[in-house]
């Protein structure tokens, strides 16, 4: 009777049935055929049925001759209803591929065979019935959950027809010396495992409920249909019971076998991945971009096991077939040059030619020149006094012993590092000592609030994690990822407690006993050197992947831009540009302050710190600004004189209001003040000083250069950087690839330059939409130009309004809302459906209102007027008591937030807090 | 052309009336009042009264037909007799005429079942959901004149949102008595996006519809003024236009909308004439968005709106400052 249910079923009217009871499967897909097995569970002879979602005989009915083949491998408890989507797509005229989509024996609406077969079995089993098809051509496997490994020894064992490899959330190894995940262990175990799998149906629809959102009934009951039964669920039990805890098991052999094979593997590979999955998480991902390191990675953060129901993994495989060629082997990427003009000189010409200069080499030339004893880094303590400091003997020193003690420790080229230790000293040499050793060093920041922040690092998975006492307890709470290394000695007990493996303080010392011992180690300069992460006001934190010579690039920029070089003495506060003191050859010293939080910058601190070293440069970010001016009057008798030193100062991270500035200048009266423009991904793109600033606005009030105005006046692109725009369509999107100049042109910002980014990190679907057109980034804001090359910046492409006729960007009316003296920051955004947006104006006044609502009237009837003279017609004015801000700036407004407020407030509903 | 305009001594029939008198039409007028319409001849009758009708419509090439019972309260039947039953006589008496074509003013309320409207086009009228007997008869006759729309004889419904301007007793009198006495609540502080139509931007819209039925027959479009506003700064507007306080106390929407359904039923059942203080109807339109898609409305009528938000409130300002001094 096995495997004849479901003939019973098709007869006639049995298509019917099937796309009713499936929904998203053309009936025309589903097809059996007999399989003569060759597995050894099987008797010589045995001939298995197999029930197949394929769409061969419909793309050659309809004369479509596909590129390819997909062979979808689903996994337990699923079957290859999981891969309709990818069917649909494969039918579609423009781009067919062939899709065949199992179901494995046991499984699905496949044969109920009585036997256990194992992972051996299983692979033969699939080679058997791509034998039987008669499948000829070229293949890319798909395989999900067990699926994958199945659909991998699939290939391993058909090398001359596999053209490339997909997998979806599944694991080929597992390391011995770890626990398996809880979930999985659970069913494993006896008491529960033929209970939970096969005798009830717990295990299918705990499986099923792991999808996110939830799974429509009709798709659940689509999921459910083929395991109804007791009878029909033996398979699902058996695959559970074939997963090798340890070496021991039968299968395990298989799976060494696969996972060892992979390495060899050297078509193009996609992993297309939902992190919110309670077996194969990040770690397991991790294992196949070692064994596959060429593969594209796309994390759909938020998604989970099911990701193939969470997510369209349809589009970006067909891209992704499409951009393999279909079926070409793997090439290396080529760079391409930015496509069309731009402002500015082009950076991307010199990439190839530049002489690479590692980082840390002007470190080791003035460890070992005159000034050799003189101070390279401080930290100030809080009483205004220097609380640490570093020669540049003593900083090289302790860099090369530091890095010869973590390549004891067993970091590594290619290692990722994750740096959870405050800007000063510590944080210098542990980054440049893994820079050296060519680990990657992972710098997550507290600035993207702690759920971002673990977001972030579990996505990153590092293999070693830096930490000082409180970022190694919440390591331990939160289950971030890495062996852990503390900063200074701990108490064994502590040790024990945090997981701690050793610490700097140790590491140092080993790497001294063993003398300079450090073996000249060339890093390659196309090699990564870091993540960083981007803020997360829009979406969630993005890694940000940079290699050693766009590290070098970014040291570069800065130099070339600012002059800033060996002699320059800088107070960092603002840790992207402080981390590339040493490098730049420069002094630097970090203020007292608690710099999670830049708005504890005080005046004070600031005035000491640049007293220490006699500062000629000052790095702050706007937040760290408006405190330093908030606290003016603290400065003490020597403060003054050390801040009339400053001859330069960079402001960065988001856009400082020209009225601060000119308060800045009050204090430090000999500096050229500068807000460098940029991003996580490209810093800095453009650079304006004061100056600039007023001369800019002054022509836009006079109207005397066309483009001038609506937007903050970002300058000029810097050093080696080309800056264009993508022009905005009527939706309030820039889906052209033509990059244009012309003044006065509203579009997304590209920027072309040696210190871009090198991609996202793990976000292939991402970096590809961001490297379009090709050469150039887009950076998600939107601008101009104007007549004189200035670049004015819009607000984010995301936060554009759709009013009926209108492209709204925000900054033009925002800032003519801000110069009313009763406002202070000024958010537009939008509610109703794009195209018919009605515009909003979210205030925050001085002084603040009490509680969130509608302004009053006179009020409104203001901002309205305000916003009309920068050409926008406001339809509501709310009045909030603080804006919703970045956590990192403390000045980006979450326009996205404040939308959905506004919906809400607007439809009707209770105001409440945005 | 010859242009029937019943319900012509209302605000917006009147202001459409005169608005096609002004483009060299030549103007008739049906109602039980006088319309005060100079130019125009008025035909005096009621809907209910077949061969008054047929005598207004005949030699019309195209009438444009307002009168219904506008009311929040009532019984049925009087509004299935006017609204419903009314309409089918002038579609019939209009079609025994040979007139070409009508346009039918309807009401975005014959479409809403009392959720919030945010940005929607016209939505088919539904007699089922809508909420009270104006609404829902609206609805019964908006599908009755469409469904009678035929290429010798088109037919197109105008469902203009909030009218009011100088004159207006529906909403701008109703609110400025409510706001001298205090009765005037603010729900949920009144901060729902609501768009409105000043009267001459719906006259126009209206005499564009009759101009473009070649376009719009066999369809219904909302026209608004196409700038939504927070009802309480709308209310404001008026108040201050009418030279009353504004209100300053706020109710929940919830227990309006609950209040305004018990006094609707009670007015109804003992019989009162007078307008209640609360209706279910009113304390929708005050605490639920209801703003629309605009584009397509403008590009069928090729018409867009003369007077803004603005500019309204101030000729409101003026006419109440006039019948001040």
């Amino acid at each position: 009777m096995h495997g004849c249910w479901f003939r019973a079923e098709r007869g006639n009217g049995g298509n019917r049935l099937v796309a009713t009871l499936w929904p998203g499967v053309d009936p025309e897909w589903s097809r059996t055929i007999g399989v003569p097995s060759t597995s050894a569970v099987d008797a010589p002879g045995t001939v298995r049925r197999w029930h197949v979602l394929d769409n061969g005989a419909q793309l050659s009915r309809r004369g479509l001759a596909p590129a390819g083949t997909l062979l979808c491998v689903h996994g337990n408890p699923t079957w290859s209803y999981l891969w309709r989507t990818l069917l649909a797509a494969g039918s579609d005229a423009a781009h067919p591929w062939r899709v065949v989509a199992v179901d494995q024996l046991d499984m699905g609406y496949s044969e109920r065979s009585g036997t256990f077969r194992r992972l051996a079995d299983r692979i033969n089993d699939l080679g058997d019935l791509t034998d039987a098809l008669d499948l000829d051509g070229p293949v890319v496997t798909v395989g999900h959950d067990w699926g994958g490994v199945i659909s991998l020894g699939w290939a391993l064992a058909h090398p001359r027809q596999v053209k490339g490899v997909v997998l979806t959330n599944t694991a080929v190894h597992h390391p011995s010396d770890s626990a398996i995940p809880p979930a999985l262990r659970l069913a494993l175990h006896p008491l529960v495992h033929r209970w939970g799998t096969t005798t009830s149906d717990a295990f299918l629809r705990v499986t099923h409920s792991l999808a996110n959102p939830p799974l429509p009934a009709d798709i659940r009951d689509a999921y459910m249909a083929p395991y109804r039964g007791a009878s029909r669920r033996a398979g699902v039990g058996n695959f559970v019971a074939d997963i090798p805890a340890d070496a021991s098991h039968p299968s395990f052999p298989a799976l060494t076998c696969v996972a060892e094979g992979l390495r060899g593997l050297k078509v193009p590979a996609l992993m297309l991945w939902g992190p919110r999955d309670p077996i194969f998480s990040d770690r397991y991902l991790k294992d196949l971009i070692t064994r596959l390191p060429h593969a594209d990675v796309h994390r759909f953060e938020g998604a989970g096991h099911l990701v193939a129901e969470d997510r369209d993994i349809a589009t970006p495989v067909f891209q992704w077939l499409a951009e393999h060629g279909g079926v070409s082997a793997s090439q290396p990427d080529t760079v391409e040059e930015p496509t069309s003009g731009g402002h500015g000189r082009n950076g991307a010409a010199e990439r190839s030619q530049a002489g690479f200069r590692a980082l840390w080499e002007s470190l080791g030339e003035l460890a070992t020149g005159p000034a050799n004893e003189d101070i390279a880094v401080a930290e100030m303590a809080p009483d205004g006094s220097v609380g640490r400091s570093l020669s540049w003997q003593q900083l090289d020193r302790n860099i090369l012993d530091l890095a010869s003690g973590l390549r004891e420790a067993g970091v590594g080229n290619g290692s990722r590092v994750s740096l959870m230790v405050p800007p000063g000293v510590d944080l210098t040499v542990a980054l440049y000592a893994c820079l050296r050793i060519g680990a990657v060093v992972v710098v997550a920041d507290a600035g993207l609030g702690t759920r971002g922040l673990s977001r972030a690092l579990k996505g990153a998975t590092a293999d070693f994690l830096i930490g000082i006492d409180k970022a190694l307890a919440a390591a331990s709470v939160l289950g971030w990822p890495g062996r852990r290394i503390s900063v200074r000695d701990l108490p064994a007990a502590r040790r024990r407690i945090l997981g701690v493996e050793t610490s700097l303080t140790a590491l140092a010392g080993l790497g001294a006993k063993h003398g300079s011992g450090l073996p000249v180690h060339i890093v390659d300069p196309d090699a990564p050197a870091a993540v960083l992460f981007t803020s997360g006001s829009t979406g969630p934190a993005k890694g940000v992947l940079y290699t050693h010579r766009q590290l070098a690039a970014m040291r570069d920029t800065l130099a070339e831009t600012f002059g800033i070089g060996p002699g320059a003495r800088l107070v960092a506060g603002f840790a992207p540009f402080a981390l590339l003191g040493p490098a730049l050859g420069a002094v630097s010293v970090t203020p007292d302050m608690d710099v999670t939080a830049p708005r504890t910058l005080t005046a004070r601190a600031l005035a000491d710190a640049a007293a220490a070293i006699d500062a000629t440069v000052v790095f702050a970010s706007p937040a760290a600004l408006r405190n330093v001016l908030a606290t003016r009057d603290d400065v003490s008798g020597a403060g003054h004189p050390a801040l009339e030193g400053v001859g330069l100062l960079l402001s960065a991270g988001a856009p400082v209001p020209e009225r601060l500035l000119a308060q800045v200048q009050q204090l430090l009266p000999r500096a050229s003040l500068h807000t460098p423009y940029g991003m996580t991904e490209a810093l800095p793109v453009t650079d304006i000083s004061l100056e600039q600033i007023q001369a800019a606005d002054a022509e836009a009030a006079a109207g005397t250069v066309a483009g001038a105005g609506n937007g903050v006046c970002v300058g000029k692109p810097v050093h080696g950087a080309r800056v264009a725009v993508v022009p905005l369509a009527a939706d309030g999107t820039a889906p052209g690839s033509h990059a244009v100049t012309e003044a006065g042109v509203t579009g997304e910002i590209l920027v072309s330059a040696a210190h871009v980014k090198e991609a996202y990190d793990r976000l292939w679907l991402t970096q590809r939409g961001s490297i379009s057109p090709p050469g150039w980034h887009r950076t998600g804001d939107v601008g101009h130009f104007d007549d004189a090359g200035r670049l004015w910046v819009e607000g984010r492409l995301a936060h554009v309004v759709t009013a009926p006729g209108a492209v709204v960007t925000p900054v033009g009316a925002e800032r003519a809302i801000e110069s009313l003296n009763c406002v202070r920051l000024a958010a537009i955004t939008g509610v109703g459906p794009a195209g018919t947006q009605a515009v909003v104006a979210v205030v925050e006044t001085v002084p603040p209102s009490r509680k969130a609502g509608l302004a009053a009237p006179a009020l409104a009837a203001r901002v309205r007027e305000a916003a009309l003279e920068a050409g926008v017609m406001v339809s509501a004015v709310l009045a909030v008591p603080a804006q919703p801000t970045d956590i990192r700036h403390n000045a980006k407004i979450d326009r996205t937030r404040l939308s959905r407020w506004a919906s809400r407030v607007l439809a009707g509903g209770r105001p409440g807090e945005p | 052309m010859r242009v029937l305009v019943t319900g012509a001594s209302g605000l917006l029939g009147r202001e459409v009336a005169r608005l096609l008198v002004r483009q060299g039409h030549v103007v008739a007028t049906f109602q039980r009042r006088p319309s005060g319409v100079d130019g125009a001849t008025d035909f005096r009758g009621s809907l209910t009264d077949a061969a008054a009708l047929r005598r207004a419509v005949e030699g019309s090439e195209g009438i444009i037909h307002l009168a219904a019972k506008v009311s929040f309260t009532g019984r049925a039947a009087e509004f299935d007799e006017v609204n419903v039953e009314g309409t089918r006589k002038v579609l019939h008496s209009a079609r025994a005429a040979g007139v070409r074509d009508v346009v039918f003013v309807s009401s975005p309320s014959v479409a809403n079942s009392g959720t919030s409207i945010v940005g929607l086009g016209a939505e088919p009228a539904d007699p089922q959901h809508a909420h009270g007997n104006y609404s829902r008869t609206k609805a019964e006759a908006e599908l009755l004149a469409l469904a009678a729309d035929a290429p010798d004889f088109r037919v197109a419904a105008v469902r203009p949102h909030i009218v009011w301007g100088p004159g207006d007793t529906q909403l701008v009198e109703r609110v400025l008595a409510r706001a001298s006495r205090n009765r005037l609540p603010l729900l949920d502080a009144g901060a729902a996006l609501i768009d409105t139509t000043y009267v001459d931007n719906a006259a126009s819209a209206i005499v564009a519809a009759l101009h473009r039925m070649e376009h719009v027959h066999g369809r219904s479009v909302v026209v608004s003024n196409g700038e939504p506003r927070p009802v309480g700064e709308l209310l404001a507007g008026i108040c201050a236009a009418g030279g009353v306080a504004v209100p300053s106390w706020t109710v929940p929407g919830a227990v309006a909308r609950a209040a305004g359904a018990v006094v609707e039923r009670l007015w109804t059942w003992t019989g009162r004439q007078e307008e209640p203080p609360m209706t279910r109807f009113l304390a929708e339109q005050l605490s639920t968005a209801h703003w629309f898609d605009q584009r397509e409305t403008r590009e069928l009528l090729d018409w867009t709106p003369a007077v803004s938000l603005d500019e309204g409130l101030a000729r409101l300002a003026e006419h109440y400052r006039g019948a001040g001094g």
